[in-house]
């Protein structure tokens, strides 16, 4: 897409002397389908873009946006962020990036042409066979709240006047299913899904299968005793939890002193079985790049080594302010932010063992289905965690009766170390990082 | 925004695939918004979205495409997209006459935020790190931010309907780490309305700077939160989240119609204790989920929910009431012109009883009394629901004692409902955002201060 980086080039190129100025320029067309009781409800199709610009100029700093990118919104946005500029405060530390030498991963197949061809009959086909196949998973499926299928094609680049050159391009595809099952008078939920980068290798009957498996599981729960146990996190749930982890990781909390390890590089902070890396050049990752928000190469890194602390996540600003340089952990949430930092390719690493073996290992103990409230019940600067769960109690290394109306409570920093045992099953889900099922044991949980 | 010939062109084009219904909804937004951050202002965000989303409906089903192209070429296209989506036949050539139908403004606005300077912006934030960091030397960092925006919106639809709005919001926000030998902790406080620049004249920056140092200071003497069942006093204002999550989704008539809320079939039940009565009232001046029209050109409406504990109604959009062959209620909104509207939420509330709520506070033998809430989330099928706790300190022997960590409660709603057994005279507000299918809208939730008897509080203590 030589019209993107051409547009931030021209806006990088209009910056004056002792002034650096980058242009994020992004487009991206999207097709959202929704059905209910075997008709559509909505489609929407949608083509969006837009540019953001952030101007460095006597070490200050300001951005400004607009959702257009005809001329005069492109020169009156480098004119605002240029104004804002002048109000920033004055920090050594504040410039662009300059190009580090650092070749990008070759990821080519990431954006797959063929979905722009795509017909959208198919399209709705597969949101209809998703929701007349979880219907006929069990008969307890009373129906979906939703069915969908949804796919995107995402085109950015960033040009800088410093020399920043990046364009990047990809396409997702997903479906998702919200079953709500039935029976006795009792109510409950589960989801399913499957995510691609063309619409041929998504799996609607694993989502199906999954949904109403799910729903159907946690029928007949039961609120328990509060006790203090060993948890099995399912690989969403996981994937959420190194999200918020993932906060306390980066380079912003670190220099601004709101991170639980700062001054812990070099330590243990995890349990031995505890790798984690984000690494954005591993195609299978569903936030694979090339690129960062800044416009420098992704990389991998490893933050947590054996359960050593490795590395914090840096963008160019929080690596200069940290004696050292980004690491290609700039993220931005689209064109109307400037870039901050953050994870987009987490994972830890796998062991041994499949959930049903992991679950044979704990004897006793509770799978964890899904979590509610992290973001209100998880504090990444104080390490608290509380959060809803749904799931099953395990008994005799197998899942027994489902439980409802709990919490499952600890701290950040002693789930870390408290980490048992990482599964073998892990998968790329939506979102900054991937799902394996994880034990952690001494788990508060409370009901009842 | 947009000529009404041409509006009433591309309503015409929309429906020429054999729509019922056709709407155009344009949309003007300019925010900015500063933050300040480890004694450093280090963004100043100008932002400019504009554009329109266009939807058309036949039958059941809804096209919708949106576009940042207002001109006359652009909305055809989207007019077009969205039409071919909800594909029928027996289109053809439909005129649409279009009467203007705005509604009241709910109040005025004074200082439009674009006419004030940024200097001024800047100099707020500044004095509210100043004020946070005056509270003691276990300030050790504190972010401030600071927000407006200015929206302007137009709605057509081929039902003849032709109106629009303008709303501005203002916000301030300081977030404070404290550090002591317990480690870190947080306080957070961050007012809204409705209104202009004026809202500094209204609130004191400094107060509210010293409310989130002070806060993050009382949480470094926190006990870990206990673990179980509890009674729960909350606080007038910051506990209208209960009520959101615990019954507010859980009456959107979209999910009711879905069969995905465990309060479907239950109008005229009684389906929570006698002393609540529930309000969602988009018309609540000033207040952060207010506006004059909804996204749908629906005038803002105060509706009852629940009246002495008995169910009334639900909230409706065009969509659901239309099915239902009933009148919409104002509830139907959208976060911006690239998202379908739904119903929401507005400014939802717990009228006033007449307890004392010292006297609640007193009457409760052991529980947790929370001072501000950090938001929540509800399975509306299930009724499930959290909210948590970011200043709460234990009741013990009727008296408040010391404060406790942060942590989820879960509960599930109508049975949370029925265990309400004390509401106060001490009506408040709380400003928030709402999340819901991705879209984030702003609302207010209000309550007195009220008791359940007995919640799950999920902290780590025995």
């Amino acid at each position: 897409m030589p019209e993107l980086l051409e547009i931030a080039e021209r806006v990088a190129g209009w910056a004056r002397d002792g002034e650096q100025v980058e242009a994020y320029v992004s487009h991206a067309r999207d097709t959202d389908v929704r059905v209910y009781q075997g008709e559509i409800e909505s489609f929407s199709s949608a083509e969006t873009q837009g540019i953001g610009v952030r101007v460095v100029s006597g070490h200050k700093q300001g951005f400004a946006y607009a959702g257009a990118l005809d001329g005069e919104s492109l020169r009156s946005t480098l004119d605002e962020a240029r104004d804002n500029a002048s109000f920033g405060t004055e920090d050594e530390f504040l410039a662009l990036p300059e190009p580090d030498g650092v070749a990008p991963a070759t990821l080519d197949h990431l954006w797959r042409e063929e979905l722009a061809d795509f017909p959208t009959e198919d399209k709705i086909a597969l949101a209809m066979e998703l929701e007349r196949a979880t219907r006929a998973a069990d008969p307890r499926i009373r129906g979906l709240e939703a069915s969908d299928y949804g796919d995107a094609m995402m085109e950015a680049a960033v040009a800088s006047s410093v020399g920043i050159r990046a364009a990047s391009r990809r396409t997702v595809c997903s479906v998702a299913a919200d079953a709500i099952a039935a029976e006795g008078g009792d109510t409950k939920t589960g989801y399913g899904y499957s995510v691609a980068r063309v619409p041929a290798d998504l799996d609607v009957a694993k989502a199906a299968a999954d949904a109403a498996y799910r729903a159907t599981r946690l029928l007949g729960a039961k609120q328990p005793r509060s006790t203090r146990l060993t948890v099995v996190l399912d690989p969403l749930v996981t994937s959420s939890f190194l999200g918020v982890l993932s906060s306390t990781l980066s380079g912003e909390a670190l220099v601004k002193g709101r991170s639980l390890f700062a001054d812990r590089l070099g330590e243990d902070v995890a349990s031995a079985v505890v790798r984690l890396t984000e690494d954005p050049t591993n195609p299978e990752a569903y936030g694979a790049g090339q690129y960062d928000a800044e416009g420098l190469a992704t990389r991998r890194t490893v933050l947590i080594d054996r359960g050593r602390l490795a590395a914090f996540l840096h963008n160019s600003y929080t690596g200069r302010r940290t004696g050292g340089r980004s690491n290609g952990c700039a993220a931005r949430g689209g064109f109307k932010s400037a870039p901050g930092v953050g994870a987009r390719a987490l994972s830890l690493a796998p062991g041994e063992l499949m959930q049903p073996a992991l679950l044979a290992e704990i004897g006793d103990g509770l799978l964890v289905q899904s979590v509610n409230g992290l973001h209100s019940g998880v504090n990444p600067v104080s390490g608290d965690f509380s959060v809803g769960a749904e799931g099953m109690v395990v008994r005799g290394g197998v899942p027994a009766e489902p439980v409802r109306e709990v919490t499952i409570a600890s701290t950040l920093p002693r789930m870390l170390l408290d980490v048992v045992a990482v599964g073998a099953d892990i998968e790329w889900l939506p979102g900054g990082a991937a799902g394996v099922s994880l034990v952690i044991r001494d788990v508060t949980m409370s009901g009842g | 925004m947009i000529e009404e010939s041409l509006v009433r062109r591309v309503l015409g084009t929309a429906l020429r695939t054999g729509g019922d219904f056709a709407e155009v909804f344009a949309e003007d937004r300019r925010s900015s918004s500063a933050r300040l951050d480890d004694g450093r202002v280090e963004d100043l965000t100008s932002g400019l979205d504009r554009g329109a989303g266009i939807r058309v409906v036949r039958g059941e089903t809804t096209g919708f495409a949106h576009t940042a192209d207002l001109t006359e070429a652009g909305l055809t296209a989207a007019a077009e997209a969205a039409g071919a989506a909800a594909r029928g036949g027996g289109g053809g050539v439909r005129e649409i006459a279009l009467t203007r139908r705005d509604a009241p403004r709910p109040h005025e606005v004074r200082v439009l935020p674009e006419n004030v300077e940024k200097a001024r912006k800047v100099e707020l934030l500044q004095r509210a790190d100043d004020a946070a960091r005056a509270e003691g030397s276990a300030i050790r960092q504190v972010s401030a931010t600071y927000a407006d925006n200015h929206r302007r919106i137009l709605v057509a639809n081929s039902d003849g309907l032709l109106a629009s709005d303008d709303t501005v919001r203002t916000r301030i926000g300081v977030n404070a780490v404290a550090v002591g030998d317990t480690g870190m902790q947080t306080g957070y406080e961050a007012p809204g309305r409705s209104i202009g620049f004026e809202l500094f004249d209204e609130i004191d920056v400094e107060e509210v700077a010293r409310k989130a140092s002070r806060r993050a200071l009382d949480m470094l003497k926190a006990r870990p939160a206990p673990s179980g069942r509890i009674d729960v006093v909350l606080r007038k204002g910051a506990g209208g989240v209960l009520f959101h999550e615990a019954c507010g989704h859980g009456l959107e008539a979209d999910l009711v119609g879905k069969d995905a809320s465990v309060f479907r079939g239950r109008v005229g039940e009684k389906v929570a204790s006698p002393l609540v009565t529930l309000v969602d009232d988009g018309t609540y001046a000033r207040e952060w989920g207010t506006f004059a029209i909804d996204d749908e050109g629906h005038p803002a409406q105060r509706n009852t929910l629940i009246e002495n504990g008995v169910l009334t109604d639900y909230m409706w959009d065009f969509l659901r009431a239309r099915k239902e062959g009933r009148p919409q209620s104002g509830n139907g909104r959208r976060m911006s012109y690239q998202h379908l509207p739904m119903v929401r939420m507005t400014n939802t509330y717990v009228l006033d009883g007449d307890e004392d709520a010292e006297e609640i506070i007193r009457q409760t033998e052991r529980g947790v009394y929370c001072v501000q809430l950090g938001g929540g989330q509800v399975n509306t099928a299930t009724g499930d629901f959290v909210f948590g706790i970011t200043e709460a300190y234990l009741i013990e022997n009727g008296e408040v004692t010391d404060p406790i960590r942060s942590a989820n409660l879960i509960g599930n709603g109508p049975e949370v409902l029925q265990s309400i057994d004390a509401v106060g005279n001490d009506f408040d507000t709380w400003t928030g955002m709402c999340g819901k299918d991705g879209q984030s809208v702003p609302v207010s939730s209000g309550q007195p201060t009220v008791r359940v008897r007995g919640m799950t509080i999920g902290g780590t203590a025995a």
